[in-house]
C-alpha cells in the first residue's frame, strides 16, 4: 500500500549507501514516509508500546542474566544477592519482572484492539496468526522466567505446567521426563529452562519483524474498518503524526510501568515464591501469574485432564482460526450492533475467568468456571452464526469522511485547513 | 545423450536417480543430527544413579502416622494405617472407582497396614496434602490436592475431583518384617 519510495538521498555518502545497502530507504519508507490512517485512536498506540516493552524485557534480562545463577541450590540467592548486593539490581529486576506483567497488559489491550475492530480480517489473516504465534512465545517465555527464581511459585507453576504434557496419550510421560531432564523438576529442568528463557525473546523478535512486515504490506486496520481508497485523502505521513502520537502514547504507558515498579513492585506476584522452592511442600494456594488466569480457569473448568489440557489450549489456538470463523464482512464492531454486544461480554467472560483463575477450586468457581468456559468459546460460534444475518449500521464511504464529515464541499474545506497541509 | 529422456519425462533419468539418493542421505543425516540433540534432554547419567534403591525401616512410623522421602527426585508417601482406613479401603465397590484397584492390589500381602504411594498427584504433579497432622485429608481419609481439588482415599485411589489415576504405588518389597527396599 506504501506505493514507491519517496526517499531521496541528500548527501553523496547517503547516495552510496543507498546504491550498496538501502538500509536508509527501509527506515525511510516504514517510519518516517509510511502512510497511516488519520483516524487512528490511541489503542493504536499500543503496537509501539509492545516494541518499547520487548526492547526493555531484552536489555534488563539480559543484564539481570550477569548476576544469576541458574542452579537449583544456588538461583534462589542469587535473585536475592540481585536485589540486595547488585547496584541498582533491585530497580533492574523490579523492571524486569513488573515489565512481563505491563508486557501482557499491553498485549491483552493490543489482541481486544484487534477483535473489536476486526484486525484480523482479510487481508490481514497472515498478520494476525503471527500475533497469535507471538502471544504463544509471550507466554512460553514469561512461564519459564517465572521459574528462574526458584521460588516456591516457581517451581510447582513449574511443575504443573509440564505437567500438562502428561494428558497426551502414549508419548505424554516420556514427555515430561525429556523436559525435565530427570523424574521430577529439579536442577536439570532449571537450566534448559534459562536457556530457553533466553532464547525466546529474540525469537519473538523475529516473529514481531515479520508482524511489521506483514503490517507494512497490507497497511494498517482503522476504527472505521474502512480500507484505504485515496493515501492523499485518507491517511497521514507515520513521521511526525504516528511517531508523535505513539511517543506519547508510551510516556503514559511508561508512568503507569514506573508507579508499580517504584510503588507497588510486588503487587502483581505472590508473597510465597519469597519462599525457597521444596520439593515435598505444594502452598496451599497455587495460582499462576495473573496472566495466565483466564487459561488457569478453563484449565480445572474440565473435570477430565485430557480434556482441561485441550480446553486450555484450544482457548488460544482458536483466535488463529478467527479470520474464518467469523463470517461477517464488516470490521469494525462500532457498525456491528449486535455482534459488539457479544464482543463486549466476551471482554466481561475473559475478567471473570481470570477472577475464577484466581480463587480455590471449589464451589461456587468450579461450576461458575464450567459457564464463562462455553460462553468463551460460544463467542467464536456466535461470530459464525451473527455474521450471516446481522445488518449492519450505515458506514462511511471513506477514512476522511468518517473524520472530516460526509459533504464533498466540507471536506474541501477540511482539508485545506490541515495543519499537514501546511508543514 | 539424456536431453531427450529429460524432456519428454516418459522414463527416470540419471539425474532423477542423484536427486532422490542426494535427498534420501540427507534426510537420513538431518535425522542422526537430531538424535543427540533430542536425546540429551533425557535423564543424565548422575541423575539416573541418583536414582538407586533405598532402604526404609517402618519400625519407628507410628499408626495414622505418614512419612515423606525422596526417591529419584519423587516424593513417596509412606503410611501406617489405622484398622479403620484400612477397612475403609477394603469396603469401597471397586466398580464405583475411576481408576479400579483392590487394596489388595495396592498394599503386600501381610503387610497391608503400610501403604507407599507416589506422592505427587496425578492430575498435574501437586503434593496432596494429608499425610502431615492437621493437613485435610479429604472426603475419603486419605488425602486432598490443594492445586486442584482431588480426593483420595485412604487405598491413596482418586475419589473424586480432575486426577484420572490413582497415586501409584512405587516398586518396592519388604526385605523383613518392618523393613522395605523402595526400587
Amino acid at each position: 500500500m506504501s506505493g514507491h519510495s519517496t526517499y531521496q538521498p541528500k548527501t553523496g555518502i547517503e547516495r552510496w549507501l543507498d546504491a550498496r545497502l538501502p538500509i536508509i530507504r527501509l527506515a525511510h519508507d516504514s517510519a518516517v514516509s509510511y502512510p497511516v490512517p488519520r483516524n487512528l485512536n490511541y489503542l493504536w498506540t499500543f503496537g509501539g508500546i509492545l516494541a518499547f516493552m520487548l526492547v526493555s524485557q531484552i536489555i534488563t534480562g539480559v543484564i539481570l542474566a550477569m548476576h544469576y545463577t541458574p542452579n537449583a541450590a544456588l538461583a534462589f540467592n542469587s535473585v536475592e544477592h540481585i536485589m540486595r548486593d547488585v547496584n541498582f539490581g533491585w530497580l533492574l529486576r523490579y523492571l524486569h519482572s513488573n515489565g512481563a506483567s505491563m508486557f501482557f497488559i499491553a498485549v491483552y489491550i493490543h489482541i481486544f484492539r484487534g477483535l473489536y475492530y476486526g484486525s484480523y480480517k482479510a487481508p490481514r489473516e497472515v498478520l494476525w496468526i503471527l500475533g497469535v504465534i507471538i502471544f504463544l512465545l509471550m507466554m512460553a517465555t514469561a512461564f519459564m522466567g517465572y521459574v528462574l527464581p526458584w521460588g516456591q511459585m516457581s517451581f510447582w507453576g513449574a511443575t504443573v505446567i509440564t505437567n500438562l504434557f502428561s494428558a497426551l496419550p502414549v508419548i505424554g510421560e516420556t514427555i515430561v521426563t525429556f523436559l525435565w531432564g530427570g523424574y521430577s523438576v529439579d536442577n536439570p529442568t532449571l537450566n534448559r529452562f534459562f536457556s530457553l528463557h533466553f532464547l525466546l525473546p529474540f525469537m519473538i523478535a523475529g516473529v514481531v519483524g515479520l508482524h511489521i512486515w506483514a503490517l507494512h504490506h497490507v497497511g494498517q486496520n482503522n476504527p472505521t474498518g474502512v480500507e484505504v481508497k485515496d493515501v492523499k485523502k485518507d491517511t497521514v505521513p507515520f513521521t511526525p503524526y504516528a511517531t508523535i502520537k505513539d511517543l506519547f502514547g508510551m510516556v503514559c504507558f511508561m508512568l503507569v510501568f514506573a508507579w508499580f515498579v517504584f510503588y507497588q513492585p510486588n503487587f502483581m506476584g505472590h508473597a510465597d515464591n519469597y519462599i525457597p522452592a521444596n520439593p515435598a511442600s505444594t502452598p496451599a494456594h497455587i495460582v499462576p501469574e495473573w496472566y495466565f488466569l483466564p487459561f488457569y480457569a478453563i484449565l480445572r473448568a474440565i473435570p477430565d485432564k485430557l480434556g482441561g489440557v485441550i480446553a486450555m489450549g484450544g482457548a488460544i489456538v482458536i483466535l488463529a482460526f478467527l479470520p474464518w470463523l467469523d463470517t461477517s464482512k464488516v470490521k469494525s464492531m462500532t457498525y456491528r450492533p449486535i455482534a459488539r454486544q457479544f464482543f463486549w461480554m466476551f471482554v466481561l467472560v475473559c475478567i471473570g475467568l481470570g477472577y475464577l483463575g484466581a480463587m480455590p477450586a471449589d464451589e461456587p468457581y468450579v461450576t461458575l468456571s464450567r459457564i464463562l468456559t462455553v460462553m468463551y468459546f460460544g463467542y467464536f460460534v456466535a461470530l459464525a452464526v451473527i455474521g450471516i444475518f446481522e445488518r449492519p449500521a450505515q458506514m462511511p464511504t471513506s477514512i476522511a469522511d468518517s473524520v472530516l464529515g460526509g459533504s464533498g464541499a466540507r471536506l474541501a474545506h477540511a482539508t485545506a485547513s490541515e495543519p499537514q497541509a501546511k508543514g | 545423450m539424456a536431453h531427450a529422456t529429460e524432456t519428454t519425462g516418459t522414463q527416470p533419468t540419471r539425474r532423477d536417480f542423484l536427486m532422490l539418493t542426494t535427498g534420501a542421505f540427507g534426510a537420513v543425516g538431518a535425522a542422526a543430527v537430531v538424535v543427540p540433540l533430542i536425546s540429551q534432554l533425557a535423564p543424565d547419567a548422575q541423575v539416573v544413579a541418583a536414582g538407586a534403591p533405598i532402604d526404609l525401616d517402618l519400625a519407628p512410623i507410628a499408626e495414622g502416622q505418614a512419612i515423606k522421602l525422596f526417591w529419584r527426585g519423587k516424593l513417596i508417601f509412606v503410611r501406617h494405617r489405622s484398622k479403620k482406613e484400612i477397612d475403609e479401603a477394603l469396603a469401597v465397590n471397586i466398580a464405583t472407582l475411576r481408576d479400579p484397584q483392590t487394596d489388595q492390589q495396592r498394599t503386600k500381602p501381610g503387610h497391608e497396614k503400610f501403604l507407599v504411594v507416589y506422592g505427587s498427584c496425578t492430575h498435574l504433579g501437586c503434593v496432596p496434602l494429608g499425610s502431615a497432622p492437621g493437613e485435610p485429608k479429604g472426603e475419603f481419609d486419605g488425602w486432598f490436592c490443594p492445586c486442584h481439588g482431588s480426593h483420595y482415599d485412604s487405598s491413596g485411589r482418586i475419589r473424586k475431583g480432575p486426577a484420572p489415576l490413582n497415586l501409584p504405588v512405587p516398586p518396592y518389597a519388604f526385605t523383613a518384617d518392618t523393613k522395605i527396599k523402595i526400587g
